[in-house]
Parts: structure tokens; sequence; C-alpha cells
């Protein structure tokens, strides 16, 4: 990882796998900038919510400056350079993740309202009493308990595909799970709690020889890997926008057309109709129809600006930086004494979750914290993980572009401090 | 960087936080409540005897959680085993109001004299740490849950 200090001469624009400048990247990030309690802030909670680069702020103030309207309804000026570039996006969406087209991409409020949507819509209208999920062991809150509604609604089954002591997703039992009953798959990408990647292609490809469709979470990998819809063949794919250095209060719901266009609406209102009269209405084809009332259209545009932002680094040169951030991260925290790092699997991402002995996660985050070095703790809204390895909760360190090895210098000392004050 | 630190993580707080005292599960008690923080996961019984004149002989609990959970804990079952239910409630609300900054633990000083007042003052050093209010509080929510007749309560 000399490597990095060495490329200090880059250009600006510049953004080749020789050139990855962290520093320069740094730059880019006015709230990095910043100190808390006295000392540089090192932000290491991207799992939850990335930091916003000057491209995105910038983008998203340009667009209240500048052509701000509602989308997809006036004449005006306004309207149509803001529904421009509300819909300049979508395609920009569309050729980041590889879609056939920028109608497989929905706008959603976050990716939790994506997997509710499909789990509504597909899920009523396709699914039966008797049919079965299958989900895994490692998932998110966001993909766990919408099927559950739904199974309390329409009596469908849940099944779960267990993980071993790593965090390695147990393909044989889920192969042995697969039947003529699995109407649908819905799965994470990689895992927020313990940073696993599921081998999600090999995923989709039996879950498909089974007669499902496949639902992937995609909140933790968007943002760390290139993702290509088309080769994994994903029937739907959802990912979080905040995750990936843009704003909040939008989501990406990926759906094949075809399936988009045979669902039925989830939410009423207006924009996602075609006619509307007191007898009957008819719906907008996809993906309006999928979006009833003003949508989020200033971060959308916002969201456009990251997907440049990211692209013009490039997503494979940002998984290299971060598997780097990972080795030298894992090493240096598994020296410590007393200290257990939650998840192993063979493949992981920039994601270290861990315990120890000397204290509590709570703990832990709080004096770390006083050392200006920001991490989750808790159960990272994935109690089934915590249950799984016997624990309340752990303390999670999570990399992003901008991150440095300085940063896990800072970690690996703020955690020294832990063990100090609880000798 | 420790000094504020060293006003909540104090001796005596580590102290309980790693040995709390009375954390058991009595063979007999008149109530119980299970107290929850969603947010982080702690969660803790509180069991509580009272004699028939409602005076609390015995307080003990047990459960998992941070050590300024386990030490408010700890520290409460010590200062309320054998006032009366009205007195610990109005403790209970006293000790509230100070974590959140609206009395001062002297405030207590005449009605519970100065070791109680000392042991909240400890435990107020939260104060400066709002995210870690709530751990500080929840075995006393709890407590006041049992005596409420509430079975089951939660803080986030």
């Amino acid at each position: 990882m000399n490597a990095m200090g060495s490329m200090m001469t880059s250009k600006a624009g510049d953004n080749s796998l020789q050139a990855f400048d962290v520093a320069r990247i740094r730059e880019d990030f006015p709230v990095l900038k910043q100190e808390v309690y006295g000392r540089p802030l090192v932000y290491l909670d991207n799992g939850a919510s990335a930091q916003k680069p000057l491209a995105v702020i910038n983008a998203m103030k340009a667009a209240m400056d500048t052509c701000y309207s509602n989308v997809h309804r006036g004449v005006h000026y306004m309207s149509q350079r803001s529904t421009e570039a509300y819909e300049g996006t979508r395609e920009t969406i569309a050729r980041f993740l590889n879609a056939r087209s920028s109608n497989e991409i929905v706008f959603t409020r976050n990716a939790t309202e994506g997997i509710n949507l499909v789990a509504n819509s597909y899920g009523r209208k396709f699914l039966n009493a008797g049919d079965e999920i299958i989900i895994s062991h490692m998932e998110h809150h966001a993909n766990i308990v919408p099927w559950q509604l739904l199974r309390d609604q329409i009596g469908i089954e849940l099944k779960v595909v267990p993980i071993d002591d790593d965090g390695n997703l147990d393909m044989q039992a889920y192969a042995d799970m697969l039947g003529p009953k699995t109407k649908v798959v819905a799965m994470t990408h990689i895992s927020n709690a313990l940073g696993t990647i599921v081998a999600i292609k090999e995923v989709i490809d039996m879950a498909h020889e089974a007669g499902a469709v496949a639902i992937v979470d995609g909140c933790q990998s968007v943002p760390h890997t290139a993702v290509d819809v088309q080769d994994l063949d994903a029937d739907f794919f959802v990912f979080a926008p905040h995750k990936l250095y843009g704003p909040t209060g939008v989501g990406v719901l990926y759906g094949k057309e075809d399936l988009l266009n045979d669902m039925p609406p989830w939410q009423g209102g207006g924009d996602m109709i075609m006619s509307v009269s007191f007898e009957k209405t008819t719906y907008q084809n996809a993906p309006l129809r999928f979006e009833a009332g003003t949508p989020p259209i200033v971060e959308a545009i916002g969201l456009g600006a990251a997907i440049d932002y990211v692209s013009a680094i490039g997503m494979d040169n940002i998984a290299a930086h971060e598997e780097g951030l990972l080795h030298y991260a894992t090493s240096k925290l598994s020296g410590i004494q007393g200290l257990k790092i939650i998840g192993q699997a063979k493949e992981k991402a920039a994601i270290i979750s861990f315990i120890m002995d000397a204290a509590h996660p709570h703990d832990i985050g709080t004096i770390i914290d006083r050392a200006g070095v920001a991490v989750r703790t808790g159960h990272h809204c994935a109690h089934p993980v915590m249950d799984r390895y016997g624990i309340a909760a752990t303390a999670r360190a999570s990399f992003g572009l901008y991150n440095t090895m300085e940063e896990v210098d800072a970690l690996a000392y703020a955690i020294g401090a832990v063990q100090e004050m609880f000798s | 960087m420790f000094d504020d630190l060293r006003d909540l993580y104090q001796e005596v707080i580590l102290d309980h936080g790693k040995n709390p005292r009375n954390f058991r599960r009595p063979d007999e008690f008149t109530v119980e409540a299970l107290g929850n923080n969603p947010l982080c996961g702690d969660a803790l019984v509180v069991y509580l005897s009272m004699d028939d004149e409602k005076r609390i002989t015995d307080i003990a609990f047990q459960g998992h959680g941070c050590a300024i959970s386990m030490a408010s804990a700890s520290i409460m079952s010590e200062l309320l085993k054998g006032m009366s239910v009205n007195e610990a409630e109005a403790l209970y609300k006293a000790f509230h109001d100070i974590c959140t900054g609206e009395k001062e633990a002297d405030d207590v000083l005449v009605d519970f004299g100065v070791e109680t007042a000392e042991r909240l003052h400890m435990l107020s050093g939260v104060r400066e740490f709002p995210m870690r209010v709530k751990c500080a509080t929840l075995p006393w929510h709890t407590l006041d849950a049992a005596v409420q007749g509430e079975q089951e309560v939660s803080t986030e």
C-alpha cells in the first residue's frame, strides 16, 4: 500500500488505478477536514451512511439554484429542465448498473421501500399460501420484515439459509432448501453486519433453476464494487444512494422490465396513472407506475452526481483501495489481545465487526468517539446475526473510498485507549 | 481525550459494571419487569420484593448491557433496598431529571442523604454523552415499570 503514498503527482481528473490518490480524493469531501473533540475526524461508519463529496453537494445546490421545479408536469422551461435532470439520473443509474433500459430503474424513498414494493406488489400478485421465500441468516431487517408481513398476510413460508461460524453462506443448505414451492429468493449481496460477500450470481442461478425470482439487497455492494445486473441476472436489485456518497431520501429499485410491467401499482396517486375516472383508472408502465406522488427530485439529481463521481474514480479502483484497507485493518485488529472479529468469511468486503473482552460495544463506541473515530455500535439492524453468534451487539468499522491506512492506525490506537480505560 | 471519559467511566462505575451487585434472580419476588433498549440491544429484568407496607425488601436484576447500564442497575439495587415504593419512585424521577440536566444531584441531598446524592452524581456523568443517557436510565425505567405493574418497557 506504499503505492498510494507515492502517487501524489496525479493530475486532477486522472483517476486511473495508478493514480488512486486518497489524499486528493479526501479534498473532495468537506466534512473530512473537520475535527471532533480536537482530533481529526476518522469516519469509519460508511456502512451506515457515507459522507458527501462536493460534486454531490454542488449538484443539489445547482438544481435548486437554477432549474428546480416539479417533474413530468409542466410545459414550462423549469419543469422541462428539472424533468431532464431527474430522468437523466435514471439513465445514469441504468448505465451504472448495466440495466437494459432506464425503464428498469424505479426511484423509491430508500432501499427498504424498494424491498417493500416488491414484497407487496410482486408478492401479493404472484404468491399464494404455501409458497416459499428463501432469505439468509445474515439479512438486514429490511430484507426480513417485509417478507414476514407478507407471510402473515397471505400465508407463505419463510425459509432461512444458515451461515457458518465464519459467516459464510451454507450453499449446500441453500441448494437443499430450493424446490418447486420456492417463489422468491431474497438475499443480501454483502452482509452489513459481517462483511460477507455472497456468491450472489450462483445464488441467483440456482433460484432461477428452481423457477424462483431473485431480489438482491445491494446496499453494501453498490458503493464498493462494480455491479452488472445483467451479468448477475438479478430479477430485482435495490441499493441505498446515501451509502454511495449520495443523498438520503432517495432509493433505487432495479427490476426486469417485463416483471415490473406485470406487477400492479403499490401506491396510488399522481404521476403513476394514464387516465383517471371515478369508474376506472389505468396506469403508466414501469417505472412511473411505481412512482406515485412528487418524487425526490433534488435527491435524485444528487445521486446522479454521486454516480458520476465514483464512476470517474472507477468502481474497480475503489474496490482495490478498500481491499487494501480491509487487509491492513484485519491484520492490525487481529493482533489486539482480547479483540475478536465477528465475521471472517472467505470473501469479505471492507467491514469489520468486532467485540472485546474488556468492554461492551457501546463503551467501545463512546471511548473511541472521543478519539475522533466514528464506528457503528449495536446490532446493525441484524438481530438474527447477533443471535447466531450469541452476542447482543458489536462495534463495526466500515470503510469507504476516502479512508486511509493512517485512519486504521487511529482506530487501533483508540481501541488501545479502551483497553487502558477498562484494564 | 480521557478527561471527560474519566467522568463517565469512574472507578466506581467500572467496578459496578464489571462486578454488578445483586445480579441474580431471587427465588421469590413480588413483581418483575423486562427493560429493553431496542436501539442497542441492552436488556435486563428487575426483580422486586415488597412487604405488606410496600417497602422494598429485596431488589435484584439480571441481563446484559454496557458498563453504564450494568453499573446503574447495580447501584440502583443498592440504593433502593429498604426504601418504600413511594421513595423509590421519587428517586427514580429525580434521577431521570438529573440525567437530563433538569436537576442536580445535590437536589436529592435533603430527602435521601449524602451517599445517595454522591452515587447519583457519579452516574450523572452521562449528561455529557447524550447518546448514553438511555443506558443509565434503562434500569430505573424498568424498576418503574415493575412498580406500575407493567411487564415490559423499552427505551430508545
